[in-house]
């Protein structure tokens, strides 16, 4: 991956973290974890130069949203505040009949709530872009258009973008749309935010958030704030955090009162990171393209006839 | 390019094979149908590029990939695998039988890479970025679609490498053929190589769709399936193609090929019956392994089925049968079957395993299918203005014919 190139800012950075405007401390329970994170953060400054790959893969200095499903009350904020801040068109919805049918996300709808019913009650689920922690989409590109930034957020260039709609096939979420009905498309998906991060805003949807579903932070600090209500809750919550580890981790973390496979999640997905399941062809590229030639070489020298 | 049409006034004597003229007759069968054909396809394809994917196509945000990336590319690339398993017969273990197949073969198998590129181009939605991968402003070199790009347009180079002798030979550059001959063997292994890694690098873009395709097809060992059906592929195209061309260039055709014709055809469909028997065997395996069996009382399992059997299985009896009993009619059946088993996977694989779960299907609009004849017939056009003129078919000009054994003379034995 190339979560290490080129970034605007090194997350962990000083600049960026201690900047955190973006980190609300608007939550009683948040106030210990982020104090403790100030911490970790002082100590990773001090590692930035060794810049370790594994933490980048784990996600240990990207951000995310944990998404609790409990605390979800269906209104659709975010998905306005999300068409607000994108320039996107206010998401259609019928006040009676809207939760009747799924709405996927689409190329003008970034995100999008749904309501589950369950034998435990009804649940509310928002559904956007995970940002991966090892993205397939970004595995896919061939032109370096899909991006994983070093702060987390998947984005998309267009200035490379060819196209090709790998990105698409690849995505074990369905996330990127592409604009079919456009003669210079773009594919569009959630990109966290991105602008808003580096001007030390929150995402809009979670800014937007009245029933605090959802949190913003580093997905280390997430992972664990997730366990902690799992944790002291213990009856209320299904012991899973979903994205710690599935598709090899995703910076969209969910917590539910149920089992994730009723609330419409795949749960099949399997935990290795999706880039893993093409390293093993690319990497009998260079050895094809070394060995071929001399066999090959070596068959036409064999075969040749005998001098008279 | 001017003094063309002298150079091959010059070498008319020579040249007896290229003696028949571009034919007169205008109003053919074939002209009849693909004219229209063409211009609608150019028509729509200016659609296309003025109204987006969507105006022409049936591609939706749960099918990105239609027709286009699992018939033209997938199966095209399949059916031109003819070329590197010939010049591997031919330069690397010098059969000789074979020689006289090599430059239609090689010439078909550039034309369709050249022209599923354009399907390609027609399928990207930001073309004008299609160079971004070519001229390294943006390497995603961890990206399998990369490496195709790559390999793609590094074989078209060597596979026009490969024919340009033939090329040299009509524009009657006897200093360049020389050339261009001595580069032969350096763009053949090369064309191997390549072809190996994208025949199998087409399968390998499916590897990141785990989850999307049904697990009847899905396996990580899809690289290895496409590459190895890729050789019966091509094969079979050859002697489709050659039974084609029997008919329709049979005044092109040297009449000594034509005698040795049956020996080479029973040749190819030994190697097509070996292919794809390891290709069962391979499919047998995965079938064992993957506990495939647990699906078989399903609708996918019974179309599962009739790709294996109907599609592989049969066709290679067939070709066994006809090897047996020396009937080229058997191998003709078999070849035909082979290819429309060819089609059959990569369609599977690309758009009727992937997300079988959904709800919607995606059914190629008349439009695309329409765009995919054209450029095929396109194709036919182009191959056709060539073998009329360049010694595709019939043997090199006795100038050539010289140069080449003087030089064996010198370098070889």
């Amino acid at each position: 991956m190339n979560q290490g190139k080129d970034l605007p800012q090194e997350p962990g950075g000083a600049e960026f973290s201690r900047d955190a405007g973006w980190l609300k401390l608007d939550e009683p329970m948040y106030r210990r974890t982020f104090l403790k994170s100030l911490g970790v953060l002082g100590g990773s400054s001090l590692s930035l130069g060794t810049g370790r790959a594994e933490d980048r893969a784990a996600g240990a200095h990207s951000v995310g949203v944990l998404v609790d499903t409990t605390r979800c009350l269906g209104c659709r904020s975010c998905e306005i505040a999300c068409a607000k801040a994108n320039g996107l068109p206010k998401p259609e919805f019928d006040a009676e009949t809207g939760y009747d049918s799924r709405r996927p996300t689409t190329e003008t709808q970034w995100t999008a709530v749904n309501r589950y019913e369950t034998d435990a009650g009804k649940f509310f689920v928002k559904r956007q872009c995970m940002h991966c922690s090892q993205p397939a989409c970004v595995a896919a590109c061939p032109t370096e258009a899909m991006y994983k930034t070093g702060e987390g957020p998947v984005i998309w260039r267009g200035d490379k973008c060819m196209g090709c709609r790998y990105c698409m096939v690849s995505c074990p979420f369905d996330i990127p749309k592409f604009e079919f009905g456009k003669a210079v498309p773009e594919i569009r998906k959630c990109v966290l935010c991105y602008e808003r991060l580096q001007k030390g805003e929150q995402p809009a949807c979670v800014q937007s958030c009245p029933g605090k579903a959802l949190l913003f932070g580093f997905r280390n600090d997430l992972l664990e704030t997730a366990k902690q209500r799992i944790y002291t809750d213990p009856g209320k919550y299904h012991h899973h955090v979903y994205g710690e580890y599935e598709a090899g981790g995703t910076g969209w973390i969910y917590i539910s009162a149920v089992p994730f496979e009723k609330l419409g999640f795949r749960t099949d997905l399997g935990t290795a990171a999706y880039p893993e399941y093409t390293k093993q062809f690319l990497y009998s590229v260079p050895v094809v393209l070394l060995l071929w030639p001399a066999m090959l070489l070596a068959l036409n020298k064999a075969t040749e006839k005998e001098k008279d | 390019m001017a003094s063309a049409p002298a150079a091959v006034k010059a070498d008319a004597g020579e040249t007896v094979a290229l003696a028949g003229k571009p034919a007169q007759k205008w109003l053919t069968p074939f002209n009849i149908i693909s004219v229209p054909v063409i211009l609608l396809g150019v028509v729509l394809i200016a659609i296309r590029f003025t109204r987006g994917l969507g105006s022409v196509t049936n591609l939706s945000q749960d099918f990105p990939w239609g027709l286009w990336i699992g018939f033209d590319v997938n199966a095209g690339v399949a059916f031109a695998g003819g070329a590197y398993v010939l010049t591997f017969m031919v330069y690397i273990v010098r059969v000789q039988k074979y020689q006289g197949l090599v430059r239609a073969t090689v010439l078909n198998g550039f034309l369709a890479y050249a022209f599923y590129a354009c399907a390609l181009l027609l399928d990207l939605g930001r073309p004008w970025n299609a160079v971004n991968p070519i001229i390294g402003n943006s390497f995603g070199v961890h990206s399998i679609l990369f490496l195709v790009a790559w390999h793609f347009l590094l074989y078209m180079l060597a596979e026009l490498v490969e024919f340009s002798p033939a090329i040299a030979e009509w524009l009657g550059w006897r200093r360049l053929r020389k050339i261009l001959h001595g580069m032969t063997l350096g763009a053949v292994v090369f064309g191997i190589t390549l072809s190996t890694l994208h025949q199998a690098g087409l399968g390998a873009l499916f590897l990141m769709a785990k989850g999307k395709i049904h697990p009847l097809w899905y396996t990580e060992y899809i690289p290895i399936l496409y590459f190895v059906s890729s050789i019966f592929a091509g094969l079979s195209m050859v002697i489709f193609e050659g039974t084609v061309s029997q008919r329709v260039f049979h005044n092109l055709i040297d009449p000594m090929d034509r005698t040795s014709y049956h020996r080479v055809m029973h040749g190819l469909a030994r190697i097509c019956a070996g292919a794809m028997f390891f290709y069962l065997f391979l499919q047998a395996l995965l079938f064992i392994h993957e506990q495939r069996w647990q699906y078989m009382d399903s609708p996918m399992g019974l179309w599962y089925l009739t790709e294996l059997i109907g599609f592989v299985l049969i066709p290679c009896l067939f070709f066994m049968h006809g090897l047996k009993k020396k009937s080229l009619l058997s191998i003709r059946i078999g070849s035909v079957l082979a290819m429309v088993g060819i089609v059959l996977n990569r369609l599977n694989v690309s758009i009727v395993a992937y997300k079988w779960y959904s709800p919607e299907r995606y059914i190629p609009s008349w439009m695309e299918i329409e765009i995919t004849l054209a450029i095929i017939f396109m194709e036919i056009w182009i191959f056709r203005w060539i073998v009329r003129r360049m010694p595709v078919f019939g043997k090199p000009p006795q100038w050539a014919v010289e140069q080449d054994s003087r030089e064996r003379a010198l370098n070889f034995d």
